[in-house]
């Protein structure tokens, strides 16, 4: 792990007066209470979309694909919209854990949890598309490449959609792995304060028997690093291989090579805005503002900035290329998007992932909840509509002009759409009310370094830990070592190292000066000031001499906040405030 | 603080003056009429496979050839006259090539510290005067690619042939893309990129210096705010760079992934520039706080951006050869038929060489690893460049001789001479930077 050091000017990740156990104790609460009638509502809500969208799912294998709004120009709608929507959304999970846990950014540890629990529940939703779409779902298994025995033709390796199959079922095991490994030190936490014994039960099983050694912990970052090296691979080739899905497709429109990492950029978009929306409602329900603090919101606001910022770059490209390649094809199909009968949808993804997250530059915006909910729901229709507007727009005006038509969907497709958000809220909700939703091992790993507690500590001076105080302090004179015990070791209040400090820069004579005010300096506290009168420096001039030999001295002396004088360059400091003076 | 020892000075001027004396030579040799460029020609067909066999490129990589091809009787005169402008292409794209290579260094570490003050990175700072070392290189190296350019613009050469009016009075394409490629604009965007980078430069480096001696950040958090502007400034203008400068050398040929795809390049050349040049000083025993954790982590980025590199490579690669339409795929095609070595070592050079040397994370801790596969990428992605400039200026009629290495002496020489020079003006670790103390306490 990385040095416990943090620059004072980082604002804590964990605010309030939080210890190790408090951790623990607010991590477990929504875990082991009751649901609250909020939670109720919402689920029942979700529920039933859910069952709605399975209702059509069912009369859609039974039917046949007909029921949708699919025409034979539109061959190919909203079901992959749809899809590609959620595979999209799933991205922030895996990039907050794997690609963040690699740039070390501590902030991750809030959201990561809640990030790849979305993932898996959106990957899911996903997956659903393109198994109905197969219209005999329970032939799913002939897209793996099977012997011809089994009934299925061998698979079209040149195909990308064949690619899909591997890449995002890849990416859901490897998400899934990912997740659970994190989870095991937290499901042993609350296996450990569980007071039932069916729960002690089923926690001791999701746990996989994490006993805590140091050695299980040793294993524990070991496989995470790996898999955060394996999964950013990942992150980045799923949806570039969504983005081959089209850009392998000869059609006007659809081919450009941009469309690899700009897809990607367009999925770490999208995904951040769902991560947005659900973990602005979860901080409020299950009371986690001090983990999921207003810098985490804002941090995230800036990710959206980013890709949203790339993902603009990335049409402008598109449009200004359309125009440079002198392809007619091509100038056409852009400006059929932007002028003809889909315009609505065209300005409507510009203003939603281009401009609205322009908002975010300005601090006051970025940290208002209330905006950044609002922001986070406009690029979520924004990135569902920039689907839209590749696949139907660019279909619906083909090669053939008597062919060329509109798209209608179905409350079919609108019903199997909808179903697919109550199905993933379903799973989100049972999710926070059974799982931590907070890393809260990993953030425990950075709470010195990061809680708001330690770093006032820090400030003031004072130890990160006291023992419990046993009987009463000696005070006095520190006794050194005692020659039998061994050799001598100087100590705290060393008087040689007393003696040499003020050596080389001066005594203080309380008949001929006076003492100043050394709480003057920037990082002299009281403490720090009684610990310097007491090794004898009462002046400015006294601290203007010294210099890093000083401070090492007084470091070795004192014991105390190694480095802080040099940081904050006492002698530079008390040497202006001399000149003041006089 | 460190001074520039007068071995090291020495070299860069041996390096300069060798190499101003190969470019010359280089210049010298080309051929200034059909018959010398004729018997150039046909003094290299040995060495070189049968460089007349791959006629079927020309066509491609030269615009005049499609509305020309048609008159089977000018046909063999226009070739002549077609390889003649190749041969006299030469040195100049020797020289395009260097001097684009060296100033794309600058300009990738510029993003890369750029990025590392608007992410307040904790890591970077004590590396922060050896970054700002290299991007001073982008004053000089900047001015020389604007003269070139401006030599091209004024018909000295022939690299870009859509400056050549004869040349687009011939061809519909060019014509409709007049409003973009026409030299005066050109010019004025390059002089506009090149004044926000070299404005950027010189601001935030003297914030940087102004924070070691000021007594608040006030300084450290106006670099931040124009290093985040800079950022979307970069965004742009580089891709549109990366169209001007190179994809239009090619003037038929578009890809919109090209200009990200020369940024990752420039990004780890960039990186790996600061990583040999921060282990060379560590080797003089100068930034004593720089420990190996530093180049660790310089070298995961060399083997991260290496990666995305490829990625970028293949995703371009793959659709525009998937896709197999005729205006797109000529350019692979030229690249494959004239330059097959070149195209697929450099993938070599930039990917599995990267790949297999770097994956060990021990390795990256051991500087002359580090330094070796830094020699390794830089080479690769002078062939990158290589690859991208040569094929539509030179043709089939490439060499790596006198005036290729040339242009890499000479460039390499001005660029130590102007990276140490300017690395004695400072000192070395910065002293007020709020994360100092992290950048001094990493340890990983």
């Amino acid at each position: 792990m990385a040095s416990h050091y943090e620059a004072p000017i980082r604002k804590p990740l964990v605010l309030g007066d939080k210890g190790y156990h408090d951790v623990s104790v607010d991590i477990a609460r929504p875990v082991e209470g009751k649901a609250n009638k909020q939670w109720w509502i919402v689920f029942s809500i979700a529920l039933v979309a859910f069952l709605w969208g399975l209702g059509c799912i069912i009369y859609t294998v039974s039917t046949g694909i007909g029921v949708w709004g699919l025409n034979k120009t539109v061959n190919w709608a909203w079901d992959i919209t749809n899809f590609v929507w959620w595979v999209g959304i799933g991205h922030a999970g895996t990039l907050i854990s794997a690609v963040l846990l690699l740039f070390r950014q501590k902030w991750r540890m809030a959201i990561n949890r809640s990030a790849e629990a979305m993932t898996i529940f959106s990957v899911i939703q996903a997956g659903l598309f393109p198994i109905i779409h197969m219209g005999r779902p329970w032939l799913a298994y002939w897209v793996l490449p099977i012997p011809n025995q089994f009934g299925s033709l061998w698979v079209n390796f040149n195909s990308p959609l064949l690619w899909d199959v591997f890449a995002i079922s890849t990416y859901l095991s490897v998400s899934l792995v990912f997740w659970w490994t994190g989870l095991l030190p937290d499901f042993a936490m609350i296996r450990d304060r569980a007071v039932k014994p069916f729960q002690k039960k089923i926690y001791s099983l999701l746990s996989f028997g994490w006993t805590g050694r140091a050695k299980d912990w040793q294993r524990f970052e070991e496989v995470s690093l790996v898999l955060a090296g394996l999964a950013t691979p990942l992150v980045l080739s799923v949806h570039t291989i969504v983005s081959f899905d089209f850009a392998t497709s000869v059609i006007p429109g659809w081919h450009t090579t941009i469309f690899p990492p700009y897809f990607v950029a367009g999925a770490i978009f999208s995904g951040f805005a769902m991560v947005n929306t659900l973990l602005i409602i979860m901080r409020k329900v299950c009371s986690l503002e001090d983990y999921i603090t207003v810098q985490h919101i804002e941090l995230m606001n800036i990710v959206i900035m980013i890709t949203g910022s790339i993902v603009g770059c990335a049409y402008i490209t598109e449009l200004f290329v359309a125009w440079y390649s002198g392809v007619e094809y091509e100038q056409y199909a852009f400006l059929n998007r932007a002028t003809g009968p889909y315009w609505w949808a065209y300005w409507a993804m510009m203003t939603c992932n281009v401009f609205s997250p322009q908002f975010m530059w300005f601090k006051k915006l970025r940290t208002s909840i209330m905006f950044s909910f609002f922001i986070s729901i406009v690029v979520n229709i924004g990135m569902w509509f920039e689907r839209f507007v590749i696949i139907v727009t660019s279909l619906h005006r083909d090669y053939l002009p008597s062919s060329w038509t509109m798209f209608s969907p179905t409350f079919v497709d609108i019903g199997i759409f909808i179903g697919t958000i109550g199905f993933f809220f379903v799973l989100f909700l049972l999710y926070s009310r059974t799982f931590p939703v907070i890393a809260q091992a990993e953030v425990k790993s950075i709470l010195k370094s990061s809680g708001e507690r330690y770093k006032k500590l820090r400030d003031a001076g004072k130890p990160l830990y006291q023992m419990p105080s046993r009987g009463n302090e000696v005070i006095g004179e520190t006794i050194t070592d005692d020659v039998l015990m061994g050799e001598v070791v100087p100590t705290v209040g060393d008087k040689v190292g007393v003696n040499e400090l003020l050596g080389s820069i001066g005594t203080f004579d309380p008949t001929k000066e006076t003492a100043d005010d050394l709480k003057k300096i920037k990082g002299v506290g009281p403490e720090m000031e009684r610990v310097l009168n007491e090794i004898g420096i009462y002046t400015f001039a006294q601290v203007g001499r010294m210099t890093s030999r000083e401070y090492d001295l007084l470091d070795s002396i004192t014991g105390k906040f190694p480095g802080r004088a040099q940081r904050d360059d006492w002698a530079g400091q008390a040497k202006l405030l001399n000149d003041k003076k006089q | 603080m460190y001074t520039f020892s007068n071995r090291l000075k020495i070299t860069s001027y041996i390096l300069m003056a060798v190499g101003a004396i190969c470019l010359i030579t280089g210049f010298l040799s080309a051929p200034s009429t059909v018959e010398e460029a004729k018997a150039i020609v046909a003094s290299h067909d040995d060495g070189h496979g049968g460089g007349h066999g791959a006629e079927v490129g020309h066509g491609d990589s030269h615009t005049g050839d499609d509305t020309h091809g048609d008159e089977a009787v000018g046909h063999s005169a226009s070739h002549d006259e077609h390889v003649l402008h190749q041969l006299q292409n030469r040195p100049w794209s020797a020289l395009y090539v260097a001097a684009f290579f060296f100033f794309m260094i600058s300009l990738g570490v510029l993003a890369f510290y750029a990025i590392q003050r608007a992410a307040q990175a904790g890591w970077s700072p004590l590396l922060f005067r050896v970054m700002e070392g290299i991007t001073s290189y982008i004053v000089p190296g900047g001015i020389i690619v604007f003269v070139i350019l401006v030599l091209s613009v004024l018909h000295m050469n022939h690299m870009f042939t859509w400056m050549d009016a004869e040349v687009v009075a011939h061809d519909e394409l060019l014509q409709g893309k007049q409003g973009y490629l026409n030299p005066t604009f050109f010019l004025i965007r390059a002089a506009i990129f090149l004044g926000g980078w070299i404005a950027y430069r010189q601001y935030s480096r003297k914030l940087s210096l102004e924070q070691d001696k000021a007594d608040d950040n006030s300084k450290f958090k106006l670099n931040f705010r124009i290093s985040a502007a800079f950022l979307v400034f970069y965004l742009i203008s580089e891709s549109m760079m990366s169209w001007d400068w190179i994809m239009s050398l090619d003037p038929h040929w578009f890809s919109t992934l090209f200009g990200w795809y020369v940024f990752a390049s420039m990004f780890v050349s960039g990186i790996t520039v600061i990583a040999l040049v921060t282990i060379y000083l560590k080797s003089k025993g100068l930034l004593p706080e720089v420990n190996n954790s530093h180049i660790h982590d310089l070298a995961k980025f060399m083997f991260g951006i290496s990666i995305f590199w490829t990625y970028l490579w293949f995703s371009q690669f793959m659709l525009i050869w998937y896709a197999n339409i005729p205006e797109e795929v000529t350019y692979f095609v030229t690249r494959i038929e004239d330059y097959k070595i070149p195209f697929f070592g450099m993938l070599v050079l930039n990917f599995i060489f990267p790949l297999l040397v770097l994956m060990n994370s021990d390795f990256k801790r051991v500087n002359w690893f580090v330094v070796m596969a830094g020699i390794i990428i830089l080479f690769g992605h002078y062939m990158d460049v290589f690859n991208m400039v040569m094929p539509a200026t030179v043709g089939d009629q490439w060499y790596l001789g006198v005036p290729e290495i040339g242009g890499i002496l000479f460039f390499a020489g001005l660029f130590i001479f102007w990276v140490f020079n300017a690395l004695t003006k400072e000192d070395l670790t910065p002293k007020r930077n709020p994360f100092i103390e992290e950048s001094k306490h990493f340890h990983y």
